[in-house]
């Protein structure tokens, strides 16, 4: 592997052994020391185009473990925000001496532009392009879940698992990754959504489409729920809304109380982060022994770390 | 030099002696930790606990035997392709204040077994670490010797020696191979 751009066209092999990778990480961030001098003399940059404190310090912290330096690269207030291409500013990063580049980028294909353009020679690894993909955040969704629901997980997948991913699938990279990469390990993905909030074409996808979240505890064995966040510009007004109301989105698509228990009872309850408590989760769904939320917010750095390991660790490939 | 140089029952045999040697040069067996190094350390490791439990009653081999994965802490990674990384599980009590024994196939360069040193900094602090190796074919480039040898086999740099061990590889065996001619 040598860049990380995205779940899409992923073989089952890689996933695997990232996740594997991972739950070693995972082992190590236990330890007394839980630096580990791996990636000594490595230079990570963090390039973020796009506000994402979250995704940002996951990484820093695992590009940190791994004894790499870290730069982190902001659009405000750089070189960027007067006016700099994306290229001048690989080519900045790159006699800057960067190993990696984690781009965040609010155009979709901004890291494979990137990754294949050859103003950089070191890894890429996509943060969240537009709404194209962010694969840190399907192999961290997909780690925890294998995790939880898989017994002796080493080696393994998901297979016969069934995810539900809930919310605003139009707007939503981290859906498309977790189709793929779910797909990819064999588990089977159920997308809930109002008619608006799905992306055209999706009956392509290999999901199952349902308009209501009751249907989907209904008509499937649910193991895993992803509950989206609802982006507030998106919610009401004019003509641009995509849903009449944040009630009834809540009513409609919210988990709450009543159906968190009609799930089974082994079913796990995931949020990609930051909650909008009361509007997709109700407080009680958030907090229950079903949530996995804060080991996502955990396992992140674990996957990251996965991740650097494997673009980085090895011999330069010719 | 090739071919089959230890054979199942010499393996056997150089186990239980290292066993002896571990319990004498430590007078018991009392706050000995086994780390095996992966791949073949590890079931090493888990044999030199059992052997070390049924000379000494009192050893509890499942609460002192372990495993250590130096992938993360070498110094040629960047040669090389990508490792995948083994699994470290470290006893229970931990080993701080304890004796490690480090356990691995072939001793050669030394250049494992520091980062192995490296890594056990990390996991805590041992009142002393020991390297059992159940073969030390020489050629060394660091200051590193072993406490406990199974057999001293000397070699050209050009020969290769492999370990097989039945938990991994279905039989016992150390062989021999000149590079090249496998």
């Amino acid at each position: 592997m040598k860049h990380l751009l995205g779940t899409d066209g992923m073989s089952r092999e890689d996933a695997v052994l990232l996740l594997d990778t991972a739950a070693q990480m995972a082992a190590t961030q236990e330890r007394e020391v839980r630096k580990l001098p791996t990636l000594r003399g490595k230079t990570v940059v963090n390039l973020f185009f796009e506000d994402s404190t979250r995704t940002r310090i996951s990484f820093e912290a695992a590009a940190k473990r791994l004894s790499a330096d870290v730069i982190n690269f902001s659009a405000k207030g750089s070189s960027v925000s007067k006016g700099e291409s994306l290229k001048d500013t690989a080519l900045t990063l790159q006699a800057m001496g960067a190993d990696a580049v984690v781009i965040r980028h609010s155009a979709s294909g901004a890291a494979y532009q990137l990754a294949h353009s050859g103003w950089l020679r070191g890894s890429v690894l996509n943060a969240g392009d537009g709404t194209h993909q962010h694969p840190t955040q399907a192999l961290l969704d997909a780690f925890t879940a294998r995790r939880r629901l898989v017994d002796d997980p080493e080696g393994k997948g998901l297979d016969g698992l069934t995810l539900a991913i809930v919310g605003d699938v139009l707007h939503s990279r981290v859906v498309r990754s977790n189709v793929s990469l779910w797909t990819t390990l064999g588990a089977k993905v159920v997308l809930v959504a109002p008619p608006t909030l799905l992306p055209v074409g999706v009956s392509t996808w290999p999901v199952e489409v349902v308009h209501r979240l009751d249907h989907a505890i209904d008509r499937f064995d649910l193991d895993a729920v992803m509950m989206l966040r609802v982006q507030r510009e998106r919610m009401t007004g004019g003509g641009d809304a995509f849903f009449p109301s944040p009630e009834e989105y809540t009513r409609l698509y919210g988990l709450d109380r009543s159906r968190m228990d009609r799930l089974p009872s082994h079913a796990i309850v995931m949020h990609p982060g930051p909650m909008n408590r009361g509007l997709e989760i109700a407080a009680e769904a958030a907090d229950s022994d079903r949530s996995v939320i804060v080991e996502q917010v955990a396992n992140g750095v674990a996957v990251r770390m996965a991740a650097l390991y494997l673009l980085l660790a090895g011999e330069e490939a010719a | 030099m090739s071919g089959t140089i230890m054979s199942a029952a010499d393996i056997h045999r150089a186990l239980t002696r290292i066993a002896h040697e571990v319990i004498e040069r430590n007078e018991g067996a009392d706050d000995i930790v086994l780390l095996g190094i992966p791949t073949r350390g590890e079931p090493l490791a888990t044999r030199l606990g059992e052997r070390i439990a049924s000379v000494e009653p009192g050893f509890d081999a499942a609460a002192s035997v372990g495993a250590i994965d130096i992938t993360m802490y070498r110094d040629d990674l960047h040669r090389q392709p990508t490792r995948p990384i083994g699994s470290t599980k470290v006893p229970d009590r931990g080993i701080d204040d304890r004796i490690v024994v480090l356990v691995d196939d072939v001793l050669h360069t030394g250049r494992t077994i520091r980062a192995a040193l490296d890594a056990i900094k990390d996991l805590g602090r041992p009142r002393a670490v020991q390297l059992a190796a159940l073969v030390d074919r020489g050629h060394r480039e660091l200051p590193i010797r072993a406490d406990f040898v199974g057999k001293n086999l000397p070699t050209s740099r050009r020969e290769r020696v492999d370990v097989h061990l039945s938990e991994i590889d279905g039989e016992d065996a150390v062989m021999v191979t000149e590079r090249g001619d496998k």
